[in-house]
């Protein structure tokens, strides 16, 4: 039972804690808001896609980038491509990254743009892992409370 | 000898005498003989005798006289009756000839006496001829003389050079012995010497300005004749043998700026003057001359001009100068206040998402907060601080689009709500401060306010909570009232605004909101700053924190709604009464059941589902297609997906209702997909609903999916309620146009 309780409130504190730090916004609330008995397990089907999506921008902006002649716009596409992504989810600070390498993309800074790679890369890297931590400790809890139903 | 006109003589010795007749004889023989001969050889000489003939007759006369004389010598001896016919004969052609000539000089005389009138006259005529010859002569050369000086005094823009040279000139023009200007000093009372030709002279020597010479001198344009003992004429130190030349002293007018209109010649509008002394040489008998003084006139004339050349030629270099440095000043000024305005957009900028982020997670929180299960107390407090962070926010994005506030690019969010609901909220809101404060707040609303009206709710319900906050803020004891009214033209009659109109009209009322406090007051010179940004007053108790942009905001929403803010009070420690009127739609009856605009999360609009309607979702992101997806088939929807345009034309058919479309893709063309769609259900009459999704909200997006005939245009990201309503609104009007 307590351990139930604790597993909740674990789990609470993680997601708030994954909102005051930003790496999650208000979107995620809203696809959270989707999933229902229909369609149990929308939210991570979509973290899923997203996540395949985002490893296939990023690989492609990195060999782009390291051309000799880099086409900016394909650059710039592939980023518009991953900002749609992560705003659909609402990982907010990959969101924010992207914007800020689109800019850079516009000025034609290469520097800036290896830069900004490199923090998308960051990131993502964080936002996956911390989704990923969020998952299983939901499954935990989903498991505890089907065994130890409390509500 | 029958006639012997021997004659006896009757002294018949004496012959000394008869010798000396007969020598006399012989020379006037000789002279009369001569004096024609003269004659002929003068007149021969002279081209222009008129009267030859009478030298004819004149020379015949005198010939005969000096005949008759010569043949006399013979009488004296005893001669023959020949020598007596001849004599006779001679004698007779000698009076013939002499009368006739004496006749003939009656006639001739007055003639050649006239001829010497006409020559006396002619010679005459020629001398005065000959003056004036001379007068033009120097008149010309005095024009010559002016024009040269005039030259000279004009070639140079440079005050100094100009005054020199005119004197310069003066003196070698006019031969003059010394030549000096006064001008007048600063103060205006005296006449300075300061320019002499010579340099004899201490400059600086000062001489009173109203010496009876010298108001002589200027009161007449012409150069007049002064006395040498005069103290601006003693320029040279007296030695005894001098006996100092002729002095004339001239007024130069100094002419400025203002005095140059347009058709006026400067005669009387100045009242400076210079005065120039030009000295003929010592010891010399010369005098002036007209044509002297009159050249003298003329260039100090001219001096004026050149010197008001030079004056204004001084002031422009200085007018343009002052103009180049105001232009470097206003530049620097121009850019600190650009840097400014970048400053405070960035400072904005930084601050905006400094302070959205607090926001978020209160209002993430809070709302999780409610999900979960809590008393009705807790429900309560949890709600009131969900409601305060929504106005909270609200005001966050008020604050920090500020310029759009200026620019008044902000729009209102019109919708319909419950009137009186925001009343009620905004005394919940309140309640517990007055209760803190021990404050009595009463709230009366008008008999005929309606329930519903039209217009932007969160920001009337910020008006309101500002104004009645300020109330709060500014009572430490007493009561607040609160009364709301629908506004009669009776109350417009107490309005002293001069531009304020109102006009109710059949859809529209105004609102009239007042609120009374016993509060601290406001002193009356404090009234007008109110409204300022940024002023807070700081005297008296009002210095408690605050922006003190709550009134600023307030009033522009207000005008906004097309309303007018004002406050009265009596002065301090006498309360204070706030009131506005605010122009808000009249909600017809079909709208009150509806509520399709509101933000509380708790309400269900009418169809909360679209079992089975058919959509169909085009977006090349696979993330935000899944989301999409989603959000739909949570509503209820059959959605099918399109990750191209090419899938999407492939796929769409009749049965889809309505299509999303993502356009916000670098690349594709929405309007001219829009337009194929069009074209392909041309035929048939029952096309689907277009709709856009897009993350950007500017004006030229909505232009453009107007132009193109898009049904709608939904802001990403779109929320389940949004989405919700979106399909709510297509389905019953058949029209939407924005959300965001």
């Amino acid at each position: 039972m307590e351990d139930v309780i604790h597993l909740q409130t674990q789990l609470l504190h993680y997601k708030v804690s994954l909102f005051k730090e930003g790496y999650l916004n208000d979107q995620f609330k809203e696809l959270e808001s989707l999933e229902d008995e229909s369609n149990p397990k929308f939210v991570e089907e979509v973290v899923a896609i997203f996540f395949e999506d985002s490893h296939r921008l990023i690989n492609e902006l990195t060999k782009a980038l390291e051309q000799k002649c880099i086409d900016f716009k394909k650059v710039d596409a592939y980023v518009h491509q991953l900002k749609g992504s992560s705003s659909s989810i609402g990982a907010n600070k990959v969101q924010m990254a992207c914007i800020a390498f689109r800019n850079y993309c516009h000025d034609m800074n290469i520097q800036g743009c290896l830069k900004c790679l490199q923090h998308v890369k960051e990131e993502f890297a964080l936002v996956k892992n911390k989704l990923e931590t969020l998952f299983k400790v939901e499954k935990e809890f989903l498991d505890a409370n089907a065994s130890n139903p409390i509500i | 000898m029958e006639n012997c006109y021997c004659i006896e003589p009757q002294w018949p010795a004496d012959e000394l005498l008869m010798k000396y007749q007969y020598i006399s004889d012989f020379f006037i023989a000789l002279a009369y003989f001569s004096i024609p001969l003269e004659l002929i050889y003068f007149v021969k000489k002279s081209a222009v005798f008129p009267y030859r003939w009478v030298l004819v007759q004149f020379g015949a006369f005198i010939v005969l006289c000096g005949a008759t004389h010569l043949i006399n010598l013979w009488t004296f001896t005893m001669h023959s009756r020949t020598v007596a016919v001849v004599m006779t004969t001679a004698k007779v052609l000698t009076a013939v000839v002499s009368c006739a000539t004496a006749l003939m000089l009656v006639h001739i005389i007055p003639d050649l006496l006239s001829v010497k009138t006409r020559e006396l006259f002619l010679k005459n005529k020629a001398a005065e001829l000959d003056r004036e010859m001379g007068l033009i002569r120097t008149q010309e050369e005095t024009g010559r003389h002016v024009r040269m000086l005039t030259h000279e005094i004009r070639s140079t823009l440079d005050r100094h050079t100009i005054l020199k040279t005119t004197l310069v000139e003066l003196g070698r023009t006019l031969a003059l012995e010394e030549c000096a200007l006064w001008m007048p000093t600063r103060t205006g009372l005296e006449l300075q010497l300061s320019y002499t030709l010579h340099q004899q002279n201490p400059v600086g020597y000062t001489v009173p300005i109203n010496l009876p010479v010298i108001s002589q001198v200027f009161s007449s344009n012409r150069a007049l004749k002064i006395s040498p003992n005069s103290p601006v004429a003693s320029l040279r130190p007296r030695a005894g043998r001098y006996v100092a030349g002729e002095v004339v002293a001239v007024r130069v007018p100094l002419l400025h700026l203002s005095n140059f209109q347009i058709n006026d010649w400067p005669e009387l509008s100045t009242k400076r003057y210079a005065l120039m002394v030009l000295m003929l040489p010592s010891d010399s008998a010369r005098q002036w001359r007209v044509h002297e003084l009159e050249l003298v006139e003329v260039v100090a004339d001219q001096v004026a001009v050149a010197l008001s050349h030079a004056a204004i030629l001084e002031e422009s270099m200085r007018a343009r100068d002052l103009l180049m440095e105001q232009n470097v000043a206003l530049d620097l000024a121009r850019r600190e206040a650009e840097t400014a305005i970048r400053a405070r957009n960035d400072f904005l900028a930084v601050m905006n998402h400094e302070m959205r982020t607090p926001m978020h997670a209160i209002i993430a929180l809070s709302s999780l907060l409610q999900e979960t299960e809590l008393t009705p107390e807790q429900r309560l407090m949890v709600e009131t601080i969900l409601k305060s962070s929504n106005l909270l926010a609200t005001l966050i994005n008020d604050v920090l689009d500020l310029s759009r506030l200026e620019d008044g690019s902000l729009q209102l969010d019109i919708g319909t709500f419950n009137l009186h609901a925001v009343f009620k909220e905004v005394l919940n809101l309140i309640k517990p401060v007055t209760l803190v404060k021990k404050l009595s707040l009463t709230l009366h609303l008008g008999p005929d306010l309606p329930v519903f009206a039209v217009g932007d709710e969160k920001r009337l319900m910020q008006a309101i909570l500002n104004v009645v906050g300020n109330a709060v803020k500014f009572s430490k004891e007493g009561s607040i009232s609160i009364s709301a009214i629908v506004a009669k033209s009776e109350t417009f009659r107490e309005i002293r605004v001069p531009d304020f109109h109102p006009v109710p009209s059949d859809s529209h009322f105004y609102l009239r909101v007042q609120v009374k406090d016993t509060g601290s007051g406001i002193s009356p010179q404090d009234i007008p700053k109110l409204f300022t940004k940024f002023a807070q007053t700081t005297v008296g108790p009002r210095n408690s924190g605050g922006s003190g942009l709550g009134l600023a905001i307030c009033k522009r929403f207000v005008n906004l709604m097309e309303g007018h803010i004002w406050l009265e009070s009596e002065g301090l420690g006498k309360g204070c009464t706030a009131t506005f009127i605010v122009k808000l739609g009249i909600a017809d009856q079909s709208n009150e059941s509806k509520l399709p605009y509101t933000s509380k999360i708790h309400e269900n609009s009418i169809h909360t589902s679209f079992p089975g309607l058919k959509v169909l979702v085009m977006d090349d992101n696979g993330v935000s297609r899944s989301v999409t997806k989603g959000l739909l088939v949570h509503l209820g929807c059959e959605v099918t997906t399109a990750g191209s345009i090419e899938e999407f034309l492939r796929v769409v058919s009749q049965e889809h209702k309505v299509v999303f479309m993502d356009i916000c893709t670098p690349g594709v063309d929405g309007y001219e997909l829009a337009i194929r769609i069009r074209e392909k259900f041309a035929k048939c009459h029952e096309r689907p609903f277009m709709v856009v999704l897009t993350g950007n909200s500017d004006k030229v997006t909505k232009e453009s999916c107007l132009r193109a005939g898009m049904d709608g245009l939904i802001l990403k990201p779109v929320s389940i309620d949004k989405m919700r309503s979106v399909l709510s609104e297509l389905i019953e009007r058949r029209v939407l146009f924005e959300t965001s």
